[in-house]
């Protein structure tokens, strides 16, 4: 207990590190190492997702009180419009796969780099482009139509920058195919030797199934956007019904892409909860073989969903039972995961370290927004709730109290490895907590506006809806402040945090046994796996004349 | 012997062929994709207005489209020769094969500008100028194709055949690179990956035109 180690003096002579390796912009911007491309979209994502936060504040500041006090209507709903497109295929998308997946993937299953590593530059400077694109488009002007841009709203009335804006989420589009082209070749291809299906962690499983829905999903949004742009320039009729045309196709097509797309969001959360728990409960995921096939099946039923998000649309009503069906069905692989997850705690000696503190959020803020989401899955419920603050409320859950909970845990629980250095536990503690109060405070009463039947998407409402408003403005507040702590203390670790140990959290998983920060090539020799994963009770067996 | 070609991240000659391979499939999947979302509103739209798709259909030139066709099957099996002749390390039969094949996706285009040229001298092209009055619906002498609907039609035409030609001629500029490095002798019958996955990527849009042909101009003909 008492053994301080005594540290070496000030200044010792530091490994050799990719950080290190190379210096100057150049070495940076031209890189092929997975790990600087992961810092590299690291910061290009956090950047966007403070964009999309300022978004969310004007939000919550107008909805501050009933009357349209703060902005006017047409700027109101440029600003959801710009929140939603930011927030979705700038920063959620992008988050995990292309930050932790792109760290992660190759050192989880021993190899040197992803396949493609200049693919993988390129996937970062499709990112840059479209994120450059997006940009320009919203300082010159923006978009209003919500970011689903339903036609023929977006095709032949609005006078906003659609096709700009589409533009620059066609070419991010292709960013998130190329990553999850890359994963997929890389965990077919370039696991060690001894690395079997079987003995992958879960936060591969994860990925595997989140590249799924990326190759094949994405591409329907990128040509959807296609004909969007070359209808509204053209006026063809494709989705017009004045000529013929049908807008019901357009939101086919749309959710296609873009109900998988949360899955895109979650499914890589749920594979670093997966690892979290595990760590901090020290024993083996129960139901491994589960939880893996539930990743895949949520990626397969993910497609089958789609047209729920249409029920008031005007599809036919055998249509609206048989997805409302099958979106339930969607809960089955869910549950299998929260149940598994919940078993694993039981009788595991937990620590409450900030990483599973954000784990245990996710839990439970993503069995509310699952749960939410049966409501809506339900033909009757969601006749009354279509267009409210109920899903508002229910996709936040699942988004930011789901995935981004998710993200955040996975950033503390490798941030050592990241960094080679330690964050303050107490203050990523207090963090965790405010996030969580701050979210629940923010998004619960939505709930119970959108019951009440508040819509979405307007800026003025009736003044017996202010106090739960209130409530949530505040609550946003809380929540803006819990999620500035994390960067400044991550980047205050960088400087003055104590250096990391290789296994600061005594992990299983090839990754952790590496140095932190790993060298350029991950590994000084191939790894060759003899163990299961997740061996937690052969790591913490005590060993013969040693302590940790 | 130490391969130039091999890269650092890779354990073995085949890790890295097997891996190049799998991406070219998984990305050619993105691609079946695509080009589904657009095959997807042909096929609502076709079954919707099929006398109005079929008269549309019936003002394409048949015989271009057919020529086209045989044009890209000649490509397709010049790229299967040229892959051949680099396994068995015949550097000159690769280069013709090679130059071949690019004839053929220049002749391609050729003959696609050519009917595109056709649809702007007939007003068929979509938008302000577009016409298409009084055609009769095949098989219904008496019943005109409604315009709107005919201007779907159109409108899917150039994007569906417009897209596929762009990938013509980015399969051009791919060719056009594996040429360059043939010429400089860079395939050997033990590495000559870059060939198999730009021939996957030639075949993928010659499949991609197969199914585009019948869809579009042999809907309701009949000699």
């Amino acid at each position: 207990m008492a053994t301080t180690i005594a540290q070496p003096p000030a200044q010792p002579i530091e490994r050799e590190n990719y950080l290190n390796k190379h210096y100057g912009v150049g070495s940076w911007l031209l890189t092929t190492d997975h790990k600087r491309i992961s810092l590299l979209y690291l910061m290009s994502i956090t950047f966007f997702f403070f964009i999309g936060g300022f978004f969310a504040l004007m939000i919550r500041l107008e909805l501050l009180t009933p009357a349209g006090d703060l902005v006017q209507a047409d700027t109101y709903n440029k600003l959801f419009t710009m929140h939603g497109m930011v927030m979705i295929f700038f920063f959620l998308i992008p988050s995990i796969p292309a930050v932790l997946g792109n760290f992660l993937v190759p050192m989880m299953i021993g190899a040197k780099d992803l396949a493609f590593p200049r693919i993988n530059l390129l996937s970062w400077y499709l990112y840059i482009i479209g994120g450059v694109l997006m940009l320009h488009c919203m300082l010159t002007g923006g978009v209003d139509t919500g970011w689903t841009f339903y036609t023929p709203f977006s095709t032949a009335f609005t006078n906003t920058k659609i096709v700009e804006a589409g533009l620059a989420i066609f070419v991010a589009g292709f960013s998130s195919i190329l990553t999850g082209l890359n994963f997929i070749v890389t965990i077919h291809r370039m696991r060690a030797p001894g690395m079997t299906w079987s003995r992958l962690p879960l936060f591969i499983w994860a990925h595997y199934a989140t590249s799924i829905i990326q190759i094949l999903g994405t591409p329907v949004i990128a040509i959807t956007i296609v004909l969007v742009a070359v209808e509204r320039t053209l006026h063809l009729g494709i989705f017009d019904p004045k000529l013929g045309g049908d807008p019901l196709l357009f939101q086919h097509l749309f959710w296609f892409y873009s109900h998988p797309a949360v899955y895109i969001m979650i499914l890589p959360s749920m594979g670093i909860v997966s690892e979290i728990i595990a760590c901090f409960s020290r024993k083996r995921i129960f139901g491994y073989g589960f939880v893996a096939i539930s990743s895949i099946s949520i990626a397969v039923f993910g497609f089958l969903v789609w047209a729920h998000h249409m029920f008031v649309a005007g599809i036919s009503v055998y249509a609206a039972l048989i997805f409302s069906l099958l979106s339930y069905a969607v809960a089955v692989p869910s549950a299998v995961k929260v149940f598994n997850w919940t078993a694993t705690l039981y009788k595991g000696s937990i620590r409450y370290d900030a990483p599973m503190l954000y784990a245990f959020g996710f839990l439970g803020l993503f069995t509310i927004g699952g749960l939410t989401g049966l409501f809506l899955a339900a033909l009757g419920i969601d006749v009354h709730v279509t267009d409210t603050y109920f899903v508002v409320a229910h996709f936040h859950y699942i988004m930011v109290g789901g995935a981004l909970m998710g993200y955040l845990g996975g950033m503390h629980f490798w941030w050592p490895k990241i960094s080679g250095r330690l964050y303050p536990e107490s203050w990523a503690r207090l963090a965790a907590l405010i996030v969580f109060i701050g979210f629940n405070l923010t998004f619960f009463p939505q709930f119970i506006l959108g019951y009440l039947g508040m819509p979405r998407r307007y800026y003025q409402y009736p003044p017996e809806f202010q106090v739960l408003n209130v409530l949530s403005t505040a609550g946003a507040t809380v929540l803006g402040v819990g999620y500035l702590l994390p960067m400044i203390y991550f980047l205050w670790s960088m400087r003055y945090g104590k250096p990391a140990p290789d296994n600061p959290w005594n992990a299983a998983g090839l990754e952790w046994k590496t140095p932190s920060p790993p060298t350029t090539y991950n590994f000084e020799q191939e790894p060759v796996v003899t163990w299961e994963a997740y061996n937690y009770e052969e790591l913490d067996a005590p060993q013969p004349g040693g302590s940790h | 012997m130490d391969n130039p070609a091999l890269l650092h991240h890779f354990a073995t000659e085949e890790q890295q062929r097997d891996s190049a391979n799998l991406g070219m499939w998984i990305f050619l999947a993105t691609e079946v994709m695509f080009f589904g979302g657009l095959f997807c509103a042909y096929l609502i739209y076709r079954r919707w207005y099929f006398g109005d798709f079929a008269a549309a259909s019936t003002s394409i030139d048949a015989f271009l489209g057919g020529t086209n066709t045989a044009v890209l099957i000649c490509s397709s099996l010049t790229v299967v020769l040229a892959i051949w002749a680099a396994q068995t390390a015949r550097r000159g039969l690769l280069l013709v094969m090679l130059v071949l094949t690019m004839i053929f996706g220049v002749t391609f285009l050729g003959i696609k500008a050519k009917e595109y040229k056709d649809k702007f001298d007939e007003h068929h092209v979509p938008g302000a100028s577009f016409s298409f009055e009084h055609v009769p619906i095949p098989g219904h002498p008496l019943e005109y194709a409604d315009p709107k609907h005919a201007q779907i039609f159109f409108a899917l035409y150039f994007v569906m055949t417009g897209l596929h030609a762009l990938h013509m001629i980015i399969g051009l500029g791919i060719f056009a690179w594996l040429l360059w490095m043939a010429w400089k002798g860079r395939f050997t019958p033990e590495y000559h990956t870059p060939l198999e996955i730009g021939g996957l990527y030639w075949h993928f849009v010659d499949i991609i035109w197969i199914y585009l042909f019948p869809l579009l101009y042999l809907i309701d003909r009949h000699p």
